[in-house]
């Protein structure tokens, strides 16, 4: 029985810019989603995570390896068989301010992908249904005739959920769903996906930069950096055992809203930024800031390999065919 | 330190800057807002307080107020004071203003893409300050300006002087904001969301650099923010606004472990946490009240799980915890004890 819902292997998409540059945006990534799982893909601003999101949709075309849904290569499609892929997939945009028309009625909004998909022969049938999504959101029926700018951030995030499951969609790709919301708000949209979830069996792709949400609401977790998924693991792995140097730093870098851990914490400070997608480094992309980086690092590209049960890293450190030489630099902790 | 001791720690401790029953209100189309509605506080000297609170609570403008960035009109400071050494800033003639602010207390902003003069380079926005305010030449003001940037810890200052805005990360960009607000050596920074527009991991360089800045300059801080775990590494006091009110204020632990409002409680329990599996999130049901027309009684009685009548029609009064902790609850009145001991 084959419970994989997502096979994403080696994915690549890159951009052509001008001076024939390229941006290798997302370079080589590989993942299976399973059936009713969430599956969070985490990483900093211009890591690739939300142009893989879109690439997996189908929005850009690939510039290599292949996404199959359901045994099926989503670039592959005809018009046609795409049209009837889209019941299948949807996705929620980051800002709900950009991603609904102001100048259509939350009805409208919603009827839309309806009305594209000819579901419904009968306004009756079309309106009923409208106001069942809407309630499934927690908004009321009053809601339909109003436009946009009359609701708050996190109720045209609700309008945005609606219209994803209009078409009764089996997977959904969320993009920083939350990350334009209040937390009290974004507390209660995050309760919405997964009750959602519970009631319909959806499969989610989370995408989001924020660590402490992802690992409250998915079961597996793969961290981005600069194109590449450095790890991937269950989400009480990633916390409890991260074997990546980037996952460490980055889990050492977020706050805990608790003043005596926050005190204790050690903290690994990284130096630098993120270099450019348009000429990574070369070998591990993350041997610039790491502080474990030594020769091979710069030279070699680290496999992906599977380090216990479910738990993969790309990393030196965790492969022992591999000479570590003396670390380029020293490790900063505060 | 036993309680005596800490009363006596609190006396000794120096006030920079005092905000009395400050409102201020903005005429729209819609009719008037009333943004921030009564607030007080203290700044003592080499803390950092921070003001916590969702958007729209009003913790923006009363930080713009002692700015003294509130456009006036629309905006209006109705009422309160803002008593920086001895003298009230919102009375002041605005000439006489200008000599404190950016010198004496200056202020960092969110969006450091946004901060910079596209326009100028990085070396003439530095200058700036400090040669209106303290008439430096321009060597002197130069030197300085790289004595700054060694301070925030951007490499090469010198060519970078002469570099643009565009020239620089994100995160290099807010190290350049902050030099600018600190070349004057102000007593009080503002600073405004100074990390939400950066990635955690630059947000914790950051953060180092605010310590450090702050052991070795002594300046007093006030930092707005929603991120309650920024708060709970570099705060030692917090206020929690909410409708345009504080509604409680105390140490760092008072707010995270002995809070007394059921607002303080919920913004504290609809974050996730990353040391925690398996906890469950309890958002805050409902939406804040329409500052056009505030509430009566408390802001938050609409959505608060516990409320009473008597919150609806009057306004919670001050309850002293300690010295330090105030809340603004009907719970914590003598009338109110022991109706919620089930809790």
């Amino acid at each position: 029985m084959n419970d994989k819902i997502l096979e994403v292997k080696a994915l690549q998409k890159h951009f052509s810019l001008e001076r024939n540059q390229t941006l290798k945006a997302v370079n080589g990534i590989s993942f299976d989603v399973k059936k009713g799982e969430t599956f969070g893909l985490v990483g900093e601003s211009g890591c690739g995570k939300s142009t893989a999101g879109r690439t997996i949709m189908g929005l850009y075309n690939r510039s290599g390896g292949e996404v199959l849904f359901k045994g099926q290569d989503v670039h592959k499609k005809t018009d046609k068989e795409r049209h009837q892929f889209l019941r299948q997939m949807q996705m929620i945009f980051q800002d709900p301010y950009a991603s609904l028309n102001p100048r259509s009625t939350v009805y409208e909004i919603i009827a839309e992908p309806l009305l594209v998909h000819e579901i419904y022969q009968s306004k009756k049938e079309l309106s009923a249904k409208i106001y069942e999504l809407l309630e499934s959101v927690g908004l009321n029926r009053d809601h339909a005739n109003r436009y946009p700018h009359e609701f708050s951030g996190g109720q045209r995030q609700r309008i945005g959920i609606a219209r994803a499951l209009a078409l009764d969609p089996e997977f959904i790709i969320c993009d920083e769903p939350i990350s334009a919301l209040d937390v009290s708000v974004q507390a209660s949209v995050v309760k919405l996906l997964q009750r959602l979830q519970k009631e319909k069996g959806f499969t989610y792709l989370f995408i989001a930069h924020d660590l402490s949400m992802v690992k409250y609401i998915s079961s597996r977790i793969a961290v981005m950096y600069l194109g590449k998924i450095v790890e991937l693991t269950t989400s009480e792995q990633l916390y409890h055992n991260p074997l990546h140097p980037y996952t460490q730093a980055l889990l050492s870098a977020i706050p805990i809203p608790d003043p005596d851990i926050e005190e204790s914490r050690r903290r690994i400070i990284l130096e630098g930024e993120l270099p450019s997608p348009i000429d990574p480094p070369t070998g591990c992309v993350f041997h610039t800031r790491c502080a474990h980086a030594c020769e091979a690092c710069v030279t070699v590209e680290p496999t992906w390999r599977e380090q216990e049960g479910e738990h993969f890293v790309a990393c030196h450190l965790m492969d022992d065919s591999i000479e570590m030489g003396k670390p380029l630099r020293v490790q900063q902790e505060v | 330190m036993t309680q005596a001791q800490q009363h006596e720690h609190v006396a000794a401790r120096e006030k920079v800057l005092e905000v009395h029953n400050l409102h201020v209100t903005f005429k729209t189309f819609g009719g008037e807002v009333k943004a921030v509605r009564g607030v007080s506080f203290d700044l003592y000297k080499g803390e950092t307080l921070a003001i916590v609170g969702e958007s729209g609570c009003g913790k923006s403008v009363t930080s713009n107020a002692i700015m003294g960035l509130i456009p006036q009109p629309p905006g209006r400071i109705e009422n309160g004071q803002i008593v920086y050494n001895g003298k009230d800033l919102s009375k002041m003639p605005k000439k006489a203003l200008r000599k404190i602010q950016g010198m004496d207390i200056s202020m960092i902003f969110q969006d450091p893409m946004t901060a910079l003069n596209p326009t100028l380079t990085i070396g003439e926005q530095l200058t700036e300050g400090i040669r209106t305010h303290h008439g430096l030449s321009k060597d002197e003001a130069k030197k300085r300006a790289i004595e700054m940037l060694n301070l925030v810890g951007i490499p090469n200052p010198e060519e970078r002087l002469k570099q643009y805005a565009h020239q620089f990360s994100g995160g290099m960009r807010q190290r350049i904001v902050i030099a600018i607000a600190l070349i004057c050596e102000p007593d009080v920074l503002i600073a405004d969301e100074p990390t939400t527009a950066l990635d955690v991991t630059i947000q914790a360089q950051i953060l180092e650099l605010f310590a450090s800045i702050q052991e070795r300059m002594g300046i007093s801080i006030i930092l707005i923010t929603h991120d309650l775990g920024v708060v709970a590494k570099i705060a030692d006091r917090i206020a929690v606004m909410y409708a345009g009110q504080i509604i409680e204020i105390g140490t760092k632990r008072d707010i995270f472990y002995r809070n007394t409002h059921p607002y303080t409680r919920g913004l504290l329990n609809s974050v996730p946490r990353l040391d925690l599996l398996e906890e469950e999130l309890k958002p805050i049901d409902g939406t804040p009240p329409d500052l056009f027309d505030p509430p009566v009684g408390c802001g938050f009685a609409a959505r608060c799980p516990f409320a009473m009548d008597v919150c609806e029609h009057v306004e919670p009064p001050a309850t002293y915890i300690t010295e330090e902790h105030r809340s603004y609850c009907w719970q914590q009145d003598e009338r109110a004890k022991g109706l919620f001991a089930n809790y």
